[in-house]
């Protein structure tokens, strides 16, 4: 057992997450249309079988155009629900659409279908937006706020342009057949000695029925046909028309289609110091690169010059002067110290040491003949005999 | 004798300014081409410079030329700096 909130609020939901019910557009008759002096709008939509209650809030009423009378076709546009406190059914719309514009949206999906099929609409038929343009075309109405949006947003982000336009009636029965006219006629005119590099075809925000025209045949496809590369701008952020299905890019309103064509001049002066800093600093690097070169191939020559090689040969002799002093210097040491050493010998074998102790030297007093031989003394024969300090003769008995 | 960059466009000033960038900082060049290059870079700067500071919209509209073709005239209806 539930109770009746909880049943009500059951079905409730289930209608809410149905999205065929949520975000559709129904077509039917007005009838019992009250607006209550909430501003809020209610009244019921009918056709030859059933009937629906609608709803449509103060905000969404204040944009209609006018409000609809008993009797009148309308499209609404919204979702259904359930009105809990009366337990029924009851539509939402947040837009409704006057007089005869549900035919109008068949022979939109129709002509949709039509076209997209014939591949008008292909992504591979888009062709790319030039980066810089200094020409381009606008295909709107010269007095409608639209064409002022469009040079405003030129003039601020990109002054350097040259703007053609091709002033065009946008809405009403004779508007499309002029805005396909006025995009062959830049066409035609990009063959001559003033090319265009891109085109804009705009329109400002109005009613579904005022933006009609961009959902026609003939203008869909002269801007399929289009040599010069197409921005449609039409209407608001929502709308959606043929027109910027078919366009090589479509922009939100007319300022965001002149905003796509051009390149933003602050970027680019943006850029300037940048490019300018990245200028200096590769001269300034190449300067000094060949300033480093120049001291590197300074100091080579300088090794190279003859007055280095002079110097170098004056530092060698120096150094093998200096080496020949010292070896002669040492050479005197040592014969010194061999003089020394023979000195030494030599005092070590001087006869008069041993006189010294005692012993005397036997000498023939003529020859000078040292007698070391009984033989060589005969008796009464006067021998010298020298001693440590002196010497005196002797005679043999 | 210094040449003459008056009658580039932007779009060719800044390309050039970019490829001389590019081109210097590549390096592979004489002195005396490095500091050519770099004084013709400080000048497109200069020129990019005040071809963004001068430049104003110059805006025309097609209108029949009375013997079944068409001109472009002057269109007087809006000017620069004018506000809605």
């Amino acid at each position: 057992m539930i109770t009746v909130s909880q049943l009500i609020t059951t079905v409730k939901n289930l209608l809410e997450v149905d999205s065929d019910l949520t975000d559709v557009w129904v077509e039917g008759e007005v009838s019992n249309f009250k607006q209550a002096a909430s501003g809020h709008c209610y009244f019921t939509l009918k056709d030859s079988r059933a009937v629906v209650p609608c709803v449509m809030w103060r905000n969404d009423a204040l944009r209609l155009r006018r409000l609809p009378v008993d009797g009148e076709q309308v499209a609404i546009h919204g979702y259904i629900s359930l009105y809990e406190p009366q337990g029924k059914l009851q539509f939402y719309a947040d837009r409704l659409d006057l007089a005869g514009l549900g035919k109008l949206y068949q022979e939109f999906e129709r002509l949709k279908a039509q076209l997209a099929a014939e591949g008008l609409f292909d992504a591979a038929r888009k062709q790319p937006l030039p980066v810089w343009p200094a020409r381009i075309g606008v295909v709107t109405s010269s007095k409608a706020a639209a064409l002022r949006d469009i040079l405003r947003t030129l003039a601020v982000r990109y002054p350097l342009v040259d703007v053609l336009l091709a002033p065009t009636a946008v809405q009403g029965a004779e508007a499309p057949a002029q805005i396909a006219a006025a995009i062959d006629l830049l066409n035609a005119w990009n063959l001559g000695v003033e090319p265009i590099d891109v085109l804009i075809v705009a329109r400002g925000g109005g009613s579904i029925e005022e933006l009609w025209a961009f959902n026609d045949e003939q203008v869909v496809r002269a801007i399929a046909a289009s040599v010069i590369p197409v921005i449609s701008g039409v209407g608001h952020e929502t709308d959606f028309t043929l027109s910027d299905l078919a366009a090589d890019q479509r922009a939100p309103t007319p300022t965001g289609a002149a905003a796509l064509a051009v390149p933003d001049r602050l970027e680019l002066a943006g850029q300037l110091p940048g490019l300018r800093s990245r200028l200096q600093s590769a001269a300034a690097g190449h300067i000094d690169r060949e300033r480093r070169q120049l001291v590197q191939t300074r100091r080579l020559l300088e090794r190279l010059s003859p007055a280095v090689q002079l110097a170098t040969r004056r530092q060698q002799v120096d150094e093998l002067s200096r080496s020949m002093t010292r070896t002669a210097a040492h050479r005197l040491a040592v014969q010194r110290a061999q003089v020394d050493g023979m000195r030494a010998r030599l005092a070590s074998l001087d006869p008069n040491a041993v006189l010294a102790r005692g012993y005397a030297i036997l000498q023939e007093p003529v020859s000078g003949a040292v007698i070391t031989s009984v033989a060589q003394a005969a008796s009464g024969m006067a021998i010298r005999a020298r001693v440590a300090d002196g010497e005196f003769d002797v005679t043999v008995s | 004798m210094t040449e003459s960059l008056q009658d580039l466009s932007f779009e060719e000033a800044f390309e050039q300014l970019q490829e001389t960038v590019q081109a210097l900082e590549a390096g592979d060049l004489t002195l005396a081409q490095s500091l050519a290059l770099f004084e013709r870079g400080v000048r497109l700067t200069n020129l990019c410079d005040s071809l963004l500071d001068n430049a104003e919209l110059h805006v025309r509209q097609v209108v029949a030329d009375g013997a079944g073709g068409f001109e472009a005239a002057p269109f007087t209806a809006w000017q620069p700096g004018e506000e809605l």
